[in-house]
This record gives structure tokens, C-alpha cells and sequence, in this order.
């Protein structure tokens, strides 16, 4: 029997939270599923009870994190909302209801229900760190800058001595904080675009002013452990044999060339790179909403102003819709729970200040985008044996011969012709990239139907053999 | 704050309960714990969160486990059978 | 706006069509391929890259499949490792006793026809395939079976005959046909017109639609199927393993999801389970069904792949013909016209002997195959 609730929200983020809670509070029945074994997400990661004490360390919005937890608390334990932790949805099956099939997130994870059925979706599946390649990105002792975070505040563990946090982007300040505050060294913090592209923001960064504050906080924190933050920097080799041992710093210009003998060599046994964010989207190419290109060029999927997806019964909030921020991402969250319970209870739904909100702080985070965008050059630094696809140890060569000698014109080709992209990750990591690369050396725009014909996966996490032989086991939906 | 203990390739490491096996491996100085099928590279946590697959490890007997997912327990075996 | 002219016009750039142009620029022709997609953006990326005599009827089917593989082998060989060809041999197994004895009867008439068979008891079995499941105690061996990439297969015969002096012209629609009183003459595309002394149909599944503006017929029509990808693993099936009955679904007009096991590994460590075969149209949904099949069908036959992961999943259309025979020859009712089309299930294996006969064809000499039981107008609505 398979259990069928009103409304199922997947990510337990700063959006599935908040939406889950919203649903709860307007009466629908609610299904959260999230693979982390605790709510948060990736923005509210926190360790759990037994890794010590000051839960505070680090986190923005602390108050309204508790909040939220306190309220999901009470929605479980009042039956109202049923909360599937360490589950991931493995197969969403487009249908009335839809059907998620679900497996647990880890071996060692209880067993979750095989399906469980829903007549709407809220999808905040998040996103996660976008990568660029890197001549010797492939050591231990390179991670994404949102894996080094994942350690300080997850564990309080310190992944090296000596960092050099590289990439664009906001995201790269806290990282390069919380690892200095951890007891690091940050050798440098390199931020490919100038401060003063925000300048030119100004008008549209003004709509967020809490950020302001932020940023300033995180300049004192750098003065204070004499961080040294370099812009128009990009890391343009790691090296090392079996491991960090240092890296290649170079000034660039503003179209994003390196300049000529600025090329410099420091010590390092972490290299962390920061390039921005992609939106997980496999769950909502699976229903088949339309996407689109933002402006940072991450493939995000399309909303309307009821965070309603071009699909009939499915919202998405959060960074799936265009990434913004946790801020955003729980007014998101907020605003499709309460639109679907408009819809539901037929109560006209009061969401103008809400909205407004989201507009605010959408137009920040698309000030943000147009301030640090991935430099046009990136590709200067790659050289033929740099691995594009890790999972498939793939080199820039193979892709430059697929689009040379054998005439593939598309990343799809590409990927069919190199293997990029069909080991374990199936592209996460990889294959935005690659598309970029593709788009430069066919002289080609990176489009949206790029992207997306190499971000679909029918199977939104690996599962094993014996259990996909039981995705066709009979299954009535009967009401949670 | 209490510890576990788990065993990698024979060494037997403390580990804060609540730790994911890759932070525990990462805090323990062990930076790298398979080799890539065709270059024979190593590799241990790289993206943290899930997304790569880079952090596989056999954990408990069970193969192809996300180490940066999986919370350490006391007595846990990381790698091949626990000591090879 | 007009394309430089050519001799031979092959419409579609997937494997067969490939195939078509190699043979055709090397006997000297000036050839341009057209699809309207990227190169192999059909079945031909959907594929697994079976180069099988074990599954064939005597017949037609067999004798081309016979004369594909010498070409593979002569013709073909000082390029097999550009895509990956593997002699790796394919093992027909039967879970039951009724399925064996139907197997048997093909093998019989596989062993008249000269194919290299070998009978492999329980004990065989095991050195063949230590994982296989020893409930299974009888099976097949047939050493001729083979394995190609087929993306790298398009793409290297494609450069190929560009070496040759063919062009490629990628999303470039054909939208209509030009003919002079009733010689077709060429085609329009999206991307200009092209004159050609001969056109050949190579659009696979959607050859019919190609007939079609041609004003001719040709019963070619989707028969779905899905394939699934495990996780990267040591060496874990050696050979081509599929059970008897998946010949009898390749020889049904069954329109329900029918369902065979075949397994194989390949160079990257993967695992390719197959097969399912529906008539679903051009239908690309997801099927938990069709995969949960493949699944039980595999573990049939490999039980310790119960563990093992699936990564990926993709489905393909093959194109199939009412008598499972494809079309391959000129087109009596619009020449000029040529088809190379309808190769159900097969069309990677048979895409190189197709090319081959059809270059004999166009340059008018005596085709190493009759291609009768191939026209394109032996069909009922056209007699």
C-alpha cells in the first residue's frame, strides 16, 4: 500500500523547510523527503547534538532556523506533516498522483518506504558548487568551496593547513572566514572579477542592505586574521604529484585574460573552488517543466509569480528557480506552500508584501550574477591533458578531437562520443562545464537546450539492481 | 563530545560521533582512499556534499559508499575488508 | 539556395547512413549526408552495439548478417580499433528446457549454415561466465558474435568518408523532394536545396516520413526499447550473454512490452542490460515497468548483480519492418530514389554490410547479396 499525501516537498532546505512548515500550518497533508539526516540543507548544515556545543557558530538566520525546526517538530509530531529523513527520490513518476520512489540516501540508512504518492509537488531540490576544470583539479586536497564548508560546519573539521580559496562569488568570503576562524591559514582568497563590478550594481545590490552589512562583516574578519583577498586573480594550475602542494595564482584583466608575468607560485594543501551554483534539476526535468537560462548561466527551472512550474500541480522554490541565496529560497519556500493552500482551501491567498520581497532580493542575486560572472577566458588555463570529466578521467583532448577531427557540434555528441559525463556523478560535476566548452570551441552560445539534453537522469540517484526490479510492484495510493 | 573508534586499512582512527567518514578520514590526515580505474589516480572527498561520487568507499562490506554521507559508528570498517 | 550537387544524397547520418556514405565516397562517388540533428542523433545513440549471428533466421536476415560480419572483418579491419570492435563472442543460455529446445532448433540451422557453434554444458558454462547463474545448465557459445561503439563507429565513418571527399551537413532537415517527371533528383533541406544523381533513405526510424515526401511508402515504425547502465565494475560478465528466448521477441510483431535478458560489459566498466522491445509509438517517457523487467531478466541470469548500482538509464526506436527484414535496394516506384532503412534491432551490426551492397548497387555493379528479399516494394499495399 502505498501512502498518498496531499502535498510532497523534496529538500528539507531553507525552501523545503519552510514550504513543508507552510503546507502543515494551511492543513494538507505533507510528505517531506530529504536526504540529510537532519533539516537545513547544505545552508543550515549544523552538527548534530553530539559534535559540541555553540550551534550558533557560523550561522545566519540562526533564530529563524529553530524556529522552523520547532514548527516541523510540532507539524510530525501532530501527524501532519510525515518526515522522511535520509531518503532520496530516486524515480519521480509523472502521473495523478505522482509517484515518488524512494531509496535511503546511504547504505547504512533505514529502510523508507518504496513509494509514496502525492497530488502536488514542491520541488527545492537546492543546488550545489558549479566546477570548472583546472590543470590539477583531480589531487586530493582540491574540493569544492562548498565541501570545505560542509567540514567547518558539519564537523569543525579542518581540511588542510594552508588554503587557497579561489573562483567569483560571495560564497567564496564565509569559506575563507569560518577556515581562518577554524584555525587555517588562508594563503589567498582569489576573486576572478573586480569589487567594482558591484559599483556598477549598485542600484540593484541596494535592494538587499542586510548584505552590505554582511560583506562588511566578513572584512573585518579578513583584516583580523590578515586574510589576503586578491581580485582579478584566478588559480591557473594546482600542483602536486599525489596531492596539494601549491598552486599558480595570475592576475587577469577585465575581459578575464591572465596578464602576461603576473604568474606566481605559492604553497598550499587546500585548494578550494568557488564558481557559483547549479540548481539540481533531474526531479523536475523528470516531470517535464520548462527551464531556462539565468544570468550566471546556470540551467534553473522556469516559475510564474506563485512559484508554479509549467507543470500543472508542481512549484519549485529555492536555488532551482534561480540561485539566490537562503534568504530567497525561504520567501520561495513560504510562497508556494501558501499558494498551494490557497488553491487547495480556496482562500484567496495575501501574498503581496511576500512577493515584493522576492522581487527584491531576486534582482540582488541577479546583481550579484552580472558582478561575478565566470570569466570569458576560463578556458586559457586548460591545457590538453586536464581532466574535464573526473568520474571518466576524460581529458580536454578527447573533447577537443570529439569537436575537431569528429565533428560533434553539440555537448550531447560530446558526451556520447568521450564518455564526459557517464561515470557515477552522470554530469553533475562536469558537464556545464564541458558545454561551456564545447559552446567555445564550436564557436557555439551556450543555450538552454545544451544544457538541459546533459542535466536529465531518469535515475536522480544510482540505485541498485534488486531494487530497480521492484520499481514495478503493484501499488494503490490510499490517503495519508 | 564523545568518540568513536573505526578501523582503516588496519589502523584503527578515533572519530567525534557524528562525524561523516569522510570528515573523520580527513581529520585523521588520510586524504585519499581509491584509486581511479584508468590512471590509477587518488582520490578521496572533493565537492563534500554528495554530488561527485569521487568519495567512494567500501564501508562495512557494503561497496560504493558516499564517505562524505555516511556518519561514522563505533566499530566501523572503512575499506576492503576492514584490513587490507 | 542551393548546395554544391552531389552524386549520392544520404538523408540521415546515423550508423547505417554512415555506413552508405564511406562506401559510397570510396567507390568514387560525391557523396552529402543530411540529418537534421547532430550526427547519430537517432537510434544510433541509443544503441549497445551488437554485432550478432546468433540471433538471426536463416534466411535474408542471416545471410546479410553473414556478409556484414566479413565486412567487418576484411574491409573494416584496420579501423576496428578506432571504435572499440570486440571480438568478445556471444553465450545463448535457457533458463528452461522449452526454451533451450527452441534455441536448439536455430542452432541446428546455424551450424548447416556454416556458423561456428559450440555446445557448453554446466561445467562450461562456469569457465565462460563464473557469475552466471548455476541454475542455468545448458547454453551456446558462438564465437563470431561481436561488439562495436556505435557512436565512435558513426563518427569514424564519417570522418572517413570525408577523408573521401563526402560532406556532412548536420541539422539540416530534408523538407521535400525534387524530381524531374518521375526521377527524384535530389532533395530541399532546411539548409538548401541538393541536387543528387541518387538520394538514399537512411533516416531509420523516421524513414517512413522520408518516404513519405517522396510520395512513396515504407512501412518502417518505432519499436521502443530501454537499456540500462550499472555502475563501473572489475570484470564481471566476459561475454555477450542473453537467454534463448530473446529471439523470439526480436521475431514477434508483439505490440505489448516483451521482455529478454541480454547482458554484456563493456571497455569502461559498465554493465549494458537489455532488452525490451514495445510498440509504443514514438513515446519517451520513463518506464519503471520496462526497466524493472530488464532487471528481473538480468538477475536471472547474473543473481550477483543484485547489489550493484544503476546509474543511468536510456531507451531508443528501433525501426522495424512488418517482416523484420529491413529495405535496403533502389525504389522501382521513384528513381533515383534508395533506401537503407528498417533495421529493427540489428542496424549497428548490419549497418557496415548495408553500406557495402548499396555502393555496389549505385555504381551498378552485381551486389555481393541479392537484395530481392530486400525491396522496398515487396510489401502487401504494394503488390
Amino acid at each position: 500500500m502505498t501512502e498518498r499525501f496531499q502535498v510532497a516537498v523534496v529538500g528539507a532546505g531553507p525552501a523545503g523547510l519552510t514550504a513543508a512548515v507552510h503546507a502543515a500550518a494551511g492543513g494538507l497533508s505533507v510528505v517531506l523527503i530529504d536526504a540529510g539526516a537532519r533539516p537545513g540543507g547544505q545552508y543550515w548544515r549544523h552538527r548534530g547534538p553530539a559534535l559540541g556545543t555553540d550551534e550558533r557558530a557560523g550561522h545566519h538566520d540562526w533564530r529563524a532556523f529553530a524556529a522552523l525546526c520547532d514548527a516541523l517538530q510540532a507539524h510530525v509530531e501532530a501527524g501532519r506533516v510525515h518526515y522522511l529523513a535520509r531518503a532520496q527520490v530516486a524515480l519521480l513518476q509523472p502521473g495523478q498522483p505522482f509517484l515518488m520512489h524512494l531509496t535511503p540516501a546511504t547504505g547504512d540508512a533505514p529502510a523508507v518506504p518504496d513509494v509514496v504518492a502525492a497530488t502536488d509537488l514542491i520541488l527545492c531540490p537546492g543546488g550545489y558548487d558549479r566546477q570548472l576544470p583546472v590543470p590539477g583539479w583531480d589531487l586530493p586536497g582540491v574540493m569544492a568551496a562548498g565541501g570545505v564548508q560542509a567540514l567547518l560546519t558539519g564537523s569543525r573539521t579542518l581540511p588542510g593547513k594552508r588554503a587557497v580559496i579561489a573562483g567569483t562569488g560571495p560564497f567564496l568570503l564565509p569559506v575563507a572566514a569560518g577556515f581562518a576562524a577554524a584555525g587555517g591559514e588562508v594563503v589567498a582568497v582569489c576573486e576572478a572579477n573586480s569589487p567594482l563590478r558591484w559599483a556598477r550594481q549598485a542600484h540593484r545590490a541596494a535592494q538587499a542592505p542586510g548584505k552590505g552589512r554582511e560583506a562588511l562583516g566578513y572584512l573585518t574578519t579578513f583584516a583580523r586574521h590578515k586574510i589576503p583577498y586578491r581580485p582579478r586573480t584566478v588559480l591557473t594550475r594546482v600542483l602536486g604529484d599525489s596531492e596539494v602542494g601549491g598552486a599558480v595564482l595570475a592576475k587577469v584583466d577585465p575581459t578575464g585574460r591572465v596578464v602576461p608575468g603576473t604568474s606566481r607560485e605559492v604553497e598550499a594543501d587546500l585548494v578550494a573552488f568557488g564558481w557559483g551554483f547549479t540548481p539540481s534539476l533531474e526531479l523536475l526535468l523528470a516531470v517535464g517543466a520548462k527551464t531556462r537560462l539565468d544570468a550566471d548561466g546556470s540551467l534553473v527551472v522556469a516559475v510564474d509569480a506563485d512559484q508554479a512550474t509549467s507543470v500543472p500541480r508542481v512549484r519549485a522554490a529555492g536555488e532551482a528557480t534561480g540561485v539566490g541565496g537562503a534568504a530567497l529560497a525561504r520567501l520561495e519556500g513560504e510562497l508556494a506552500a501558501r499558494s498551494l493552500v490557497a488553491d487547495a482551501t480556496g482562500k484567496p491567498l495575501r501574498a503581496r508584501a511576500l512577493r515584493r520581497r522576492i522581487r527584491r532580493l531576486r534582482t540582488f542575486a541577479q546583481a550579484m550574477h552580472a558582478a561575478h560572472p565566470i570569466p570569458a577566458s576560463w578556458a586559457q588555463w586548460l591545457t590538453d591533458d586536464t581532466l574535464v570529466c573526473r568520474c571518466e578521467e576524460v581529458p580536454v583532448a578527447a573533447v577537443r578531437n570529439a569537436t575537431g577531427n569528429l565533428g560533434a557540434t553539440d555537448p550531447r555528441t560530446v558526451r556520447s562520443l568521450t564518455r564526459v559525463g557517464m561515470g557515477w556523478c552522470q554530469g553533475r560535476i562536469c558537464a556545464s562545464a564541458c558545454a561551456r566548452l564545447v559552446a567555445g570551441l564550436t564557436n557555439g552560445a551556450l543555450t538552454a537546450d545544451a544544457l538541459q539534453a546533459t542535466s536529465s537522469r531518469a535515475f536522480a540517484a544510482p540505485l541498485e539492481l534488486s531494487r530497480v526490479a521492484r520499481l514495478d510492484a503493484p501499488s494503490t495510493p490510499e490517503d495519508a | 563530545m564523545s568518540t568513536v573508534t573505526v578501523t582503516f586499512a588496519g589502523r584503527t582512527m578515533r572519530a567525534r560521533d557524528g562525524q561523516s567518514v569522510a570528515a573523520a578520514l580527513t581529520a585523521a590526515g588520510v586524504r585519499s582512499w581509491r584509486t581511479t580505474r584508468r590512471g590509477a589516480r587518488p582520490r578521496g572527498l572533493f565537492c563534500g556534499i554528495g554530488a561527485c561520487f569521487d568519495c567512494l568507499l567500501t564501508i562495512d562490506g557494503r561497496p560504493a559508499q558516499r564517505a562524505c554521507l555516511v556518519p561514522v559508528r563505533d566499530g566501523m570498517i572503512l575499506g576492503e575488508t576492514g584490513g587490507d | 539556395m542551393s548546395l554544391p550537387p552531389c552524386d549520392v544524397a544520404v538523408v540521415g547520418a546515423g550508423a547505417v547512413g554512415a555506413a552508405c556514405a564511406y562506401f559510397a565516397a570510396s567507390a568514387g562517388h560525391r557523396v552529402t549526408v543530411v540529418d537534421r540533428g547532430a550526427i547519430a542523433s537517432g537510434t544510433s545513440s541509443a544503441c549497445e552495439g551488437n554485432i550478432l549471428v546468433s540471433d538471426k533466421e536463416a534466411g535474408p536476415e542471416l545471410d546479410l548478417a553473414l556478409y556484414s560480419l566479413q565486412v567487418w572483418l576484411t574491409d573494416l579491419a584496420e579501423y576496428g580499433e578506432l571504435w572499440e570492435f570486440e571480438a568478445k563472442g556471444g553465450l545463448v543460455v535457457a533458463a528452461t528446457e522449452r526454451g533451450f529446445a527452441a534455441a536448439s532448433e536455430l542452432i541446428a540451422r546455424h551450424r548447416a549454415r556454416g556458423i561456428n557453434v559450440e555446445d557448453v554444458d554446466a561445467t562450461g558454462l562456469r569457465d565462460l561466465e563464473p557469475h552466471l547463474n548455476p541454475a542455468i545448465a545448458a547454453g551456446a557459445y558462438y564465437p563470431q558474435d561481436a561488439q562495436v561503439q556505435p557512436m565512435l563507429l558513426v563518427a569514424h565513418l564519417l570522418r572517413l568518408a570525408r577523408e573521401r571527399g563526402a560532406r556532412v551537413l548536420t541539422e539540416a532537415e530534408v523538407t521535400g523532394f525534387r524530381r524531374e517527371r518521375d526521377r527524384v533528383v535530389g532533395v530541399r533541406t532546411s539548409r538548401g536545396d541538393l541536387a543528387a544523381g541518387a538520394v538514399v533513405n537512411a533516416a531509420g526510424t523516421w524513414a517512413g516520413e522520408v518516404a513519405r515526401l517522396a510520395g512513396v511508402s515504407v512501412p518502417v515504425l518505432p519499436r521502443r526499447g530501454f537499456v540500462l547502465v550499472t555502475e563501473p565494475l572489475p570484470v564481471t560478465v566476459r561475454h555477450k550473454v542473453y537467454a534463448a528466448e530473446y529471439v523470439s521477441d526480436v521475431a514477434s510483431s508483439d505490440e505489448a512490452l516483451q521482455s529478454s535478458p541480454v547482458v554484456e560489459g563493456t571497455p569502461a566498466g559498465t554493465i549494458l542490460i537489455g532488452a525490451t522491445r514495445e510498440r509504443t509509438g514514438f513515446d519517451r517517457a520513463f518506464s519503471p515497468a520496462a526497466v524493472a523487467r530488464l532487471a528481473r531478466g538480468a538477475l536471472a541470469l547474473f543473481p550477483v548483480l543484485a547489489s550493484v548500482h544503476v546509474m543511468r538509464s536510456y531507451l531508443g526506436f528501433r525501426p522495424y519492418c512488418p517482416d523484420h527484414l529491413p529495405i535496403i535496394g533502389p525504389d522501382p516506384r521513384a528513381p533515383g530514389l534508395w533506401h537503407a532503412c528498417g533495421h529493427e534491432g540489428a542496424g549497428i551490426g548490419l549497418s557496415v554490410g548495408t553500406g557495402s551492397l548499396l555502393a555496389q548497387a549505385l555504381s551498378a555493379d552485381a551486389t555481393a547479396l541479392d537484395l530481392a528479399p530486400f525491396a522496398p516494394d515487396r510489401f502487401a499495399e504494394d503488390r
